[in-house]
């Protein structure tokens, strides 16, 4: 952790440098799965962003989705067949 | 337990020559590179047991502590942040996201109870650079997109494009697997739930 923040104050203190953007840049584009098999010259930052800003709200989307069924499942069901969901995930 | 110290007293030095090994390994790795080992931290099948466990776990809890009268005792709203607290609590408080959603809870109760004005922020904004600087990252519409995401990722809204970034990162990579468990959850619990409703018998053996 100590030189994660040695190394974020002297990106502050020299001026954050565009090879470290591109890098981080790039390092997000991997994650996104739209992006991810197309060279990174190919992709601008703008459009990683823009991707990962709707990766982002898809997930959150997916989520939600997943916590309505989830509630109206568990509204259904009792609590004795969490349970034994528990025993199945150990 | 009794096979794993006969194990260490009968070869004293393989294995203490192995455990320095195993341990420089980890922290060769870890120190390598932070932002990959957040990566492998949320693909494990590890965590992602370890999260749905727990979820459920909490999950139990609420619709246990909720009045037992009510039919819909756990909301959706309700579940995802459960979802979203438990997800947090994985991060082990490494992340800004996950801090921003521990605390924001807290926040909550704190201004329904005070009534504090909303227009009152915890934190005292930064005032935006003024785009007079020609480098590369000003350009408008990569400023705006940055602004966005940072809205997107809880707990990010003023701090510097580096960190925004590697939190991004981190808070995808979580998102996925809060996805993929919730999913193989509600997999497990509808599986069982049209069992118990297409068999005759009450309960499975």
């Amino acid at each position: 952790m100590s030189s994660r923040r040695s190394r974020s104050r002297q990106s502050a203190s020299s001026g954050i440098s565009d090879d470290q953007i591109i890098e981080l840049v790039s390092r997000l584009q991997q994650l996104l799965p739209e992006l991810r098999h197309r060279r990174s010259d190919k992709v601008s930052a703008s459009k990683v962003l823009q991707e990962t800003c709707n990766y982002i709200r898809s997930l959150h989307r997916e989520v939600d989705d997943l916590s309505e069924r989830l509630s109206e499942l568990l509204a259904t069901s009792d609590t004795a067949q969490a349970a034994i969901i528990r025993n199945l995930l150990m | 337990m009794d096979s794993y110290a006969s194990f260490r007293e009968s070869d004293p030095d393989t294995s203490l020559e192995s455990g320095r090994k195993k341990r420089r390994k980890i922290e060769a790795e870890s120190q390598s590179s932070e932002y990959g080992r957040t990566d492998v931290k949320w693909r494990s099948e590890s965590a992602q047991r370890i999260y749905s466990v727990k979820l459920v776990e909490a999950l139990q809890r609420a619709s246990q502590s909720a009045a037992p009268a009510t039919s819909r005792s756990t909301g959706g709203r309700t579940v995802r942040d459960l979802a979203n607290r438990v997800l947090a609590m994985a991060a082990r408080g490494r992340t800004r996201w996950s801090r921003a959603i521990l605390a924001s809870r807290l926040r909550l109760r704190r201004l329904r109870k005070v009534r504090k004005p909303s227009g009152s922020c915890s934190r005292p904004r930064k005032p935006l650079p003024a785009p007079s600087e020609d480098r590369k990252r000003r350009l408008p519409a990569v400023e705006k997109r940055v602004k966005v995401l940072s809205r997107l990722v809880p707990g990010c809204k003023g701090i510097p494009v580096t960190n925004l970034l590697e939190e991004a990162g981190d808070y995808i990579a979580a998102l996925e697997m809060q996805v993929r468990a919730m999913t193989a959850l509600t997999e497990l619990l509808s599986g069982s739930h049209s069992d118990r409703l297409g068999s005759s018998t009450p309960s499975p053996a």
